[in-house]
Formats: structure tokens, C-alpha cells, sequence
């Protein structure tokens, strides 16, 4: 079998080619847009021209028949025009105004999940998980499905005080914007890497993973040829582990998640926030994790009820103050919750005024 | 080809909410790559842990990155995901497609792949799930001859990304999808050729709201803004009135500056005191329009925690024109590499190393001066470090208010 000729250096394709003619005419001069329903916009141009947009979820682990259907959806309504977003969700471009309740009417039977507009749940942002990653703590995929079909009115109805994004990371690396989320799902290990002396010696750069070591709790040890691990100092980040395969970090019981509320990445009203961690460790339940869903949805509740028009959780915790989240939320306050590491002299309270 | 029962994945197939589930199984049918991959992921549920070792060196002649290697820890028991390498492909700007370059994307991947994809990665690349080591100089002939490239990975520009801009959006400053595409193009070597000394992001916002969530995910976050007063459409604001907007509750008290005041019959706005964020013309896009010039702020540094914390990107530039050839954005982005490149140990982002040296000697390698929109207070210790010239220049300004009479603080 021959291959074709292959190129290097030539970056992606141009993006005008995708484009479909309406945004091609009035590139650059849309003036305003409005939020039809919860899978449904429209852009108005200068020129008076519109598109329409209509917002389905994707499940983002999917298979080509799938973007095959997509493009043939596409085809029918779209002329071939088609976009994914920032968070996992596929965009049907349509430019004839006449072919948006079809294909709404055509996507509803299919069975997708239309909405994700407006002061809703958008598509979670996540990580690859026990799917690909060798670091994961826990699987982001199920996760993420199973905390959706939980919140899934808040993604096509239901509407909440502003937008409130969600993430999922299945380890600390976070290749995900957990860390600047409403609400977010950290898995962590919790325990002390076990060391494999013979692979040390055998298949890691001792330097490297001494100097990997944030807490500086791995120094040598010459007897062994290997390293030894302080476990007073070590956070068990697993930086070590991704440097040196023979420190698994891994564990069955002691891998779980956190929850993380608070952050935001917009400068709208208030500056972007980092997420703040209100749960330490929810043991790892698969496939469903029902503690951990009924804990974000338990706390998009209270957010619900309690914040006004507008704000993100995070504006709403700050102008309540932290102390009355968690009386809201009933959350127990843990120690696990004060800054030990980088952030503590910034996230002490350094005032007398507070809340009972 | 063997059959797994998966009665715990099952589980997720129930629900209304698209399963990943459903999609590994459609897969599953046609390639034995994601029926081993269902099979291992099924044990990983039971035992709750990964099975994946790290990932190996490989990837296509000529280029470092855009492969992610990736073996089996029970290769005997899923020969099919023995090997299950990722391809990243760099993704069009703003993530459009047409329906025929998704077909031929999908076409390539089923003939030499699992059928398993990311619609997208989280840094912005189609990822596509799942392959053998001896298929790669393959995909990539297919890919490229077709006009699509890889994307990045390890210590290299990773594939830049931006939000829809000019494609579909009234809040953009300047054109993120040309200017994605063009910063791709220019740094071509240092996406495929990892020379750095660890990852390094660039993404591109049209303006505050920040759709690619630049600020707190990529080394470089390029943030459109503007420098005219917002415009006012009287008529539009009424009509938001009228349809139920309580615009002292939403708009006026919620603007974090205090500059907007409204008496029921007109919207006024002390442009000087805004800070351009946004939240009045979102809530009220309508009416209320950016003017004057437009470009973006550059802010530097953001990361994930690993290891020593999240940190969120700086203010280094508060304002560059981004109009094309983006001459001047290319030109300071090699200067910030340069920068980095002389400093950094090992795997240490370009916000630590600035952390690390200072701020002021970045700002003084790349040539920016330094100005208050680049912090948020003054320094709170009394610990300073004046160079050689620092004093001096005191002095010199001191002589001259003596010739002057005139104080120049």
C-alpha cells in the first residue's frame, strides 16, 4: 500500500475554509446577540444578516460515527457547517432561519441533549482519566457523566443566578480549568509513594526526581541505590511519579476526590478567582460516585437559592464570606481546608470581623 | 474478537446525559483497539486504579511532539491497547469545521485508530485516541497530505487556541482566529520540535470574558480590550428596561467601578473610571458598544498547580495593537522565549522563573517599562534592590527640581 506524500511544517489548515458564506460576508461586524432558549442563539450582523446557533452536549470521548452523524446533521440543515466550543459542546451553524425548529425538532429525536446558553451548566471541562492517563486518581469521563445526568435540567431549562462552569481533573496535574472553576472535582492520592528500590536504581534519573520533589521530602539513598521519601513532608503531588515510574503513588482505597468551589476565569464584575477547597476526599466510587454528584449538586443548590441575579458562586461566597458558606452548605470545616502550602499567609483572615 | 462484559460501565450508559460509554462501544464494534480499551477501562472500574505506563518516546520522523506515547500495564490481558498512543492534531481557529474535512479526519483515523476521539483536548487539538507505534508515518502521510499537521506536546509551544472572535461574536477586539492561525504558522519549529524547558501556552480571548479561559491556562494569555468610551444606545437600554431588566439591581450597582449611574431615563457612563470588564455589555449587548481603538492586553504566566501552586497570568503589556502580520506580537513573543529560555531549569513554566528572578528583570530583558497596570498594589516590603542606576537617576531628577524650584515626585 503506498502513502501519499507526506509534508512537514505546515500548521493547520486555514480557518476561512470552514467558515460558512454568512460568516464569511460579515466576518468581524457582528453588533449584537440574543439567547433564543437554552440551545438556541442568534448573531446579528451589521448587514442585518443573522445566524443561528443551536448547542448540544457531546459526551467528548466520541467515537467518528459520531462526528459522522454530526456532519450529516450538519449537512442537512447546516450546509455542511459545523463548530465544537471551548467546553465539549457541538455548534450547528445554521444560516437559513426556516431549518432551526427542524433541526431542533431532528436533534430531540435523535436523542442529544440540547442547551448549555446562557445563566446555565455548560459541557464540563475534564481530563482523560483511568480512559488514557497513567497519573489519573480517578476516572473523569464517569465522573462527569454521572454528575450531568443529575444536574442535566440545569443544562437544558433551569436557570441559575449567572453561568456556572464545572471541571473535572482525575489528578493534581489539572489539565483541565479546575483550578479557576465554579465548582470542580480534584482527584488526589493520599498517601506516600511505595518505592520500587531495583526499578529506582534501574529506570529513573536520581537528580531528577529529587529535584521534582516540591516539599523536598526525597533525598538519595546511597545503601540501596535509590531514593527515600520523608512522609511528614510529602503531599503526595506525584510529581515524583511522573518523573519516575517506580514511585506509584496509586491506591485503591486511599485515591478519592475533592471538591473545589469558588473560582472563575472572566474579569466580569470581579477579577478571575483560583477554586477553594470545601470537601478534602470523597472515597472513589465507581461507576456513579453518588456522594461526590450529590455534593455539587447540593452545593449548585445552595448557590441557587441564596446568590443574587449575576453573581458566580465565587462573587457570591465572597460577598457572604466564606464562614457562611459553609453554614449554608453544611459542610463540615475541616483542617484540611486552611492553606498549609503556597497560599497560607494570603488565605489567613486577618481581621475581627467576621460572621457567626 | 473477544467480548467484555461490562456490567459496571453499564451503569453509565443510563441517564439522559450523552455517555462516553455508548460511544466506546460504537467504536468497539469495528476495532479491536477500543474493544481492549473498553475491556481495560471495565477492570479499572473494578479495581479502581489506571493501568497506563507513562508514556514512551514516540512520534514521527523529524518531529518531538505531537504524539503521546502510551503502553499497557496488562498488555497480555488487552493486547488490543498494548500500545494506545494519542495524536494530537492541531485543530482549525475557533474549532469550525465543514462537514467533509470532519468525514476525512474520521475516514484516516478509522483505518489506522481505535475510532476513539477528543471533540476536543483540553489545550485545543483534536485528539485522536488510541494507536500502534508502527502506524504513525502513516497517519501522519494521510494528515499532512491532506493539509493537517500534528499538534503539540512535551516541552514545546503547545497547539495555540483561541475563542470564535470575529467568527461569530460583537464583544471581540481584535481577530483571535488570524491571529491563532498566524502565531501557529510563525512557530512551526518550536510546536513539532521541543526545545523549551518545559510546556509553553498560548491562547488568544477576544476581550475579558474570556471564552478559552486564557488567563488561568496559558503561559501567554493575549486579551482583547479597548481603549474608546463604551456607546450608548438610550433606546436599547429602555428596551431591556421594558423587558423586565432591573438595570439599577443588574447594571449599575454591579459595576465594579461605580461609574454608571441610570435616573430612568438615561444610561451614563464615566468612561474614564471604567475598567473594561465587561459585565454591562454582556448583560445589555444591545446597547451598549466598546469604541475607539482596539488590541489586547498581554498577561504572562498562568499554570495549573503543579507544582507549587495555580497561578493566574500577569499584566505585562497593558495594551498592543493585534492587527495582522502581528508583527510586533511575534517579535515580543520571541523575546519572552529568550528570556525564559536563559532562565529556566528543568520543567519550571515561565511564571515561576519569574517568580523565581523577578519581575523586573523579565520586564528589563524584554524591554517594558514598568507601569501601575501591571500590578494590583505596590510591593508591601521594605526590602528593595536598587541597580546601578537606580540612585543616580534619583539624584539626577533632585538636581533638577533644585534648578526648577518645581518638585518631581
Amino acid at each position: 500500500m503506498s502513502l501519499p506524500q507526506r509534508q512537514t511544517d505546515i500548521g493547520p489548515p486555514h480557518f476561512k475554509q470552514f467558515l460558512p458564506p454568512v460568516i464569511q460576508k460579515n466576518y468581524g461586524k457582528w453588533v449584537a446577540h440574543e439567547e433564543l432558549d437554552a440551545g438556541t442563539m442568534v448573531h446579528r450582523a451589521e448587514s442585518g444578516d443573522e445566524i443561528y446557533t443551536v448547542r448540544a452536549a457531546t459526551a467528548r470521548l466520541i467515537s467518528t460515527d459520531t462526528i459522522r452523524e454530526y456532519s450529516d446533521i450538519a449537512d442537512k440543515y447546516c450546509d455542511g457547517y459545523l463548530r465544537f466550543t471551548s467546553r465539549n459542546n457541538v455548534e450547528f451553524l445554521v444560516s437559513d432561519k426556516s431549518k432551526v425548529d427542524p433541526l431542533k425538532k431532528e436533534l430531540k429525536d435523535r436523542g442529544y441533549t440540547v442547551g448549555g446558553i446562557g445563566p446555565r451548566i455548560s459541557n464540563v471541562v475534564h481530563t482523560q482519566g483511568w480512559v488514557h492517563c497513567h497519573s489519573a486518581a480517578t476516572d473523569a469521563s464517569g465522573l462527569v457523566k454521572a454528575m450531568m445526568d443529575e444536574l442535566y435540567d440545569y443544562f437544558t431549562t433551569k436557570e441559575l443566578p449567572n453561568k456556572v462552569r464545572l471541571a473535572v481533573a482525575c489528578c493534581v496535574n489539572m489539565c483541565g480549568a479546575v483550578h479557576c472553576s465554579d465548582i470542580a472535582i480534584v482527584a488526589m492520592h493520599t498517601r506516600i509513594p511505595n518505592i520500587d528500590h531495583d526499578r529506582v536504581f534501574k529506570i529513573c534519573e536520581t537528580p531528577t526526581v529529587i529535584a521534582s520533589c516540591p516539599t523536598r521530602a526525597i533525598s538519595p539513598d546511597p545503601a540501596k541505590k535509590s531514593v527515600k521519601i520523608n512522609a511528614d513532608k510529602c503531599m503526595y503531588c506525584g510529581n515524583c511519579f511522573t518523573v519516575c515510574p517506580a514511585l506509584d503513588i496509586k491506591d485503591p482505597e486511599r485515591d478519592g476526590v475533592a471538591i473545589v468551589v469558588g473560582g472563575k476565569v472572566g474579569s466580569l464584575r470581579s477579577n478571575p478567582k483560583f477554586s477553594k477547597l470545601v470537601i478534602p476526599f470523597i472515597s472513589n466510587e465507581p461507576p456513579r460516585w453518588p456522594k461526590a454528584v450529590a455534593a455539587i449538586k447540593h452545593i449548585v443548590e445552595v448557590y441557587a437559592q441564596n446568590a443574587r441575579k449575576h453573581e458566580r458562586v465565587g462573587e457570591w461566597v465572597e460577598r457572604i464570606g466564606w464562614e457562611r458558606f459553609f453554614k449554608l452548605t453544611g459542610i463540615d470545616f475541616t483542617w484540611q481546608s486552611i492553606d498549609d502550602f503556597t497560599f497560607m499567609r494570603e488565605t489567613l483572615r486577618t481581621s475581627p470581623s467576621f460572621k457567626w | 474478537m473477544k467480548k467484555y462484559e461490562t456490567p459496571l460501565l453499564d451503569e453509565l450508559e443510563k441517564g439522559p446525559w450523552p455517555s462516553f460509554v455508548t460511544e466506546m462501544k460504537k467504536a468497539a464494534i469495528k476495532s479491536e483497539i477500543a474493544n481492549d480499551e473498553l475491556g481495560q477501562l471495565e477492570h479499572s472500574y473494578k479495581t479502581k486504579v489506571g493501568y497506563w505506563k507513562h508514556g514512551g518516546i514516540v512520534g514521527v520522523l523529524g518531529y518531538g511532539s505531537g504524539v503521546i506515547g502510551r503502553y499497557s500495564d496488562l498488555p497480555e490481558q488487552f493486547p488490543g491497547v498494548a500500545h494506545f498512543h494519542t495524536v494530537r492534531i492541531n485543530q482549525p481557529s475557533g474549532w469550525f469545521y465543514t462537514s467533509k474535512a470532519l468525514r476525512e479526519i474520521c475516514d484516516i483515523w478509522d483505518k489506522y485508530g481505535s475510532g476513539l476521539t477528543n471533540m476536543h483536548g483540553s489545550t485545543g487539538d483534536i485528539i485522536l485516541l488510541g494507536t500502534k507505534t508502527e502506524n504513525l508515518e502513516a497517519i501522519f502521510a494521510e494528515y499532512s497530505s491532506r493539509g493537517w499537521d500534528l499538534g503539540g506536546s512535551g516541552s514545546a509551544m503547545r497547539t495555540p487556541s483561541c475563542c470564535v472572535g470575529p467568527g461569530r461574536c460583537d464583544y471581540t477586539n481584535y481577530d483571535t482566529l488570524e491571529a491563532c492561525y498566524q502565531a501557529t504558522q510563525e512557530f512551526q519549529d518550536e510546536l513539532h520540535r521541543p526545545a523549551f524547558a518545559y510546556k509553553f501556552k498560548i491562547k488568544f480571548s477576544g476581550c475579558a470574558c474570556d471564552c478559552v479561559a486564557s488567563i488561568a491556562r496559558a503561559d501567554m494569555s493575549v486579551i482583547g480590550t479597548w481603549k474608546g468610551p463604551i456607546l450608548v444606545d438610550q433606546a436599547a437600554v429602555k428596551a431591556y428596561e421594558k423587558n423586565g431588566m432591573n438595570i439599577n439591581a443588574e447594571i449599575i450597582n454591579m459595576c465594579p467601578t461605580n461609574c454608571m449611574t441610570y435616573d430612568g431615563k438615561e444610561l451614563k457612563i464615566d468612561n474614564s473610571e471604567c475598567n473594561r470588564c465587561m459585565h454591562c455589555i454582556a448583560k445589555m449587548n444591545k446597547a451598549l458598544k466598546p469604541s475607539g481603538e482596539r488590541g489586547a492586553t498581554i498577561l504572562i504566566g498562568s499554570k495549573a498547580p503543579i507544582v507549587v501552586g495555580s497561578m493566574l497570568s500577569a499584566v505585562v503589556v497593558p495594551f498592543m495593537k493585534m492587527e495582522p502580520p502581528f508583527t510586533e506580537f511575534k517579535e515580543f513573543v520571541r523575546k519572552v522565549w529568550e528570556w525564559w529560555d536563559e532562565h529556566a531549569k528543568p520543567r519550571e513554566r515561565i511564571g515561576e522563573v519569574i517568580e523565581a528572578k523577578g519581575m523586573r528583570s523579565f520586564l528589563e530583558a524584554i524591554g517594558v517599562a514598568p507601569v501601575p497596570q501591571q500590578i494590583k498594589e505596590p510591593r508591601r516590603d521594605p526590602f528593595v534592590f536598587f541597580g546601578p542606576d537606580d540612585i543616580q537617576n534619583i539624584k539626577d531628577k533632585e538636581a533638577e527640581e533644585k534648578k526648577t524650584g518645581k518638585w518631581k515626585f
